[in-house]
């Protein structure tokens, strides 16, 4: 436990001391919110959707999430790189114990970020429908930051260097964005959008955080939150079976 | 004396490359051994395989009682390392790179906040503890590494080119420590050098790995003898010729390039 403990320890001090880190990965969805969110804004209204700043938010908080989260897990590959990663692997802590350590703190760490988007969107003004609900809204960030992470662990345990970082976002990270329903609504999609949206494990979460915030929801929260769960547990396994052969 | 690490015919291979090539050999409990060779000759690849960080392709390994390959939770249980090229954390501080280090090796606490402050004093890192190990120098983060592989007491340490860098002084000091541990622990020492004058003073036993094969082992008195020189170093490279090995090509080096403008 205590060794579990220490190495998430050592991922939440290096977040907390990357400072241009936090500010730089902040860039992207206020992009998204002011551009967008202020930018679709009428056009949704007049659609009879209400506001796509509230719409949006959501979203962009998964968004920002998911980003932190797959990089953290992928960090791997700097630790590999930088010779941290034998350090841990040669000492007598289980494989399976140093990923789920590495993942808790990269998941901490992708929360935290989550939530600091969502006070910033607060800025914006998106309004939740009741503030009480973000407590469970940020149990669910915690869930999508889990699985995301250990996604990044299952990629970086398959990959020698960041040269296929490229492919990675755009063929998997960016994907995985933009057919999650994080900008549109899921209703009244073309067929295959639909299937796409339904196998992507992001739909669930930001459906989820929907419901809790703004009360709009389409798998329901139940759905949402069975399927999150489960597949962050096979994520988790794949994630530590990947990890588990990796060699120095 | 018993037999603490015992290697048998060894092979590993990287596509279509042999590093190291049906190597046998055993290490006596409390034992300083020598592991020597050129560059890329495999030495720090047959460390990686005896540590559990890498697979062998074919041979049994045996590091006190068990196998790495289907106990490596035991195996690591039983020995510290020193590695050849760096695996400290640079964005934690000196102080901090110990603790984790401490907490991996189930040192218990105030053991290890004593021994942390009684090495770094000894490797004169004591007044850099909360400094961060990016603004460390070459020569201060391997002594560093150094004290963090002497935290815990481990069976057998490996020492992969410890000395790597470091001034007369230094190593001097380092080997001595070292000694120490052998003489009152009975630590079984395994390492390699490129300085041949510490393996000849600290060794007991030296083996000479060329082209992934040994080609000697023996005390350093009897490599002289059978190759009718006056030095380890004569020795050495009576056994292993006078050419320059070329080591594979690092992409490490360039990555860690990358990774700094990165996070510019």
């Amino acid at each position: 436990m205590k060794k579990i403990y220490i190495l998430w320890l050592r991922q939440i001090k290096k977040y907390l001391r990357s400072k241009s880190r936090i500010v730089g990965s902040l860039g992207q969805p206020l992009l998204f919110l002011i551009a967008l969110g202020y930018g679709l804004n009428s056009v949704f209204q007049q659609a009879g959707q209400g506001s796509y700043l509230n719409f949006l938010s959501p979203g962009i908080i998964a968004m920002s999430i998911i980003f932190t989260s797959i990089f953290s897990g992928m960090e791997v590959i700097w630790d590999r790189q930088f010779g941290f990663l034998k350090e841990t692997l040669a000492a007598p802590i289980s494989r399976f114990n140093i990923m789920i350590g590495r993942t808790l703190g990269g998941a901490t760490v992708a929360t935290m970020q989550g939530i600091i988007v969502m006070f910033i969107s607060l800025l914006f003004g998106f309004r939740p429908v009741s503030w009480i609900n973000m407590i469970p809204a940020i149990g669910i960030m915690f869930i999508i930051a889990l699985l995301f992470t250990s996604l990044g662990t299952m990629i970086a345990s398959l990959l020698e260097d960041m040269q296929g970082f490229h492919l990675i976002m755009n063929f998997l990270v960016m994907p995985i964005f933009f057919f999650s329903g994080a900008i549109f609504p899921l209703q009244g999609l073309p067929k295959v959008l639909v299937i796409i949206v339904r196998i992507n494990p992001l739909s669930y979460g930001i459906d989820a955080l929907r419901i809790l915030l703004i009360n709009v929801g389409h798998y329901g929260l139940g759905i949402d939150t069975i399927v999150l769960l489960s597949v962050t547990l096979i994520f988790l396994w794949l994630g530590s079976h990947f990890f588990k052969k990796i060699q120095i | 004396m018993n037999t603490i690490i015992e290697v048998k015919s060894l092979t590993k291979k990287f596509d279509g490359l042999t590093a190291v090539d049906n190597v046998s050999f055993n290490v006596e409990t409390g034992e300083i051994f020598a592991f020597l060779g050129p560059n890329g000759a495999g030495k720090s690849t047959t460390i990686k395989m005896l540590t559990t960080l890498l697979r062998p392709s074919s041979g049994n390994i045996i590091v006190n009682g068990h196998d790495p390959v289907n106990h490596p939770d035991a195996v690591r249980r039983s020995f510290g390392i020193v590695f050849q090229d760096p695996s400290l954390d640079e964005d934690l501080t000196a102080w901090e790179n110990m603790e984790i280090h401490g907490v991996l090796y189930d040192v218990p606490s105030s053991t290890l906040k004593q021994k942390s402050e009684e090495l770094l004093k000894f490797v004169d890192l004591w007044s850099r503890k909360d400094n961060f190990v990016k603004e460390f120098s070459g020569g201060m983060k391997r002594r560093l590494e150094i004290a963090r592989g002497l935290l815990h007491l481990p069976k057998i340490i490996f020492l992969d080119e410890p000395t790597l860098g470091l001034d007369p002084q230094t190593r001097n000091h380092i080997w001595a420590y070292v000694r120490d541990l052998n003489k009152n622990a009975g630590t079984t020492v395994f390492f390699t050098t490129h300085y041949m004058e510490e393996a000849d003073k600290i060794a007991q036993r030296i083996a000479i790995i060329d082209h992934g094969k040994i080609i000697a082992i023996g005390t350093s008195n009897d490599l002289k003898k059978q190759t009718n020189t006056n030095s380890l170093e004569d020795a050495f490279l009576a056994l292993t010729g006078s050419t320059i090995r070329e080591e594979a090509v690092n992409p490490n080096d360039r990555m860690r390039k990358m990774h700094k403008m990165w996070r510019k």
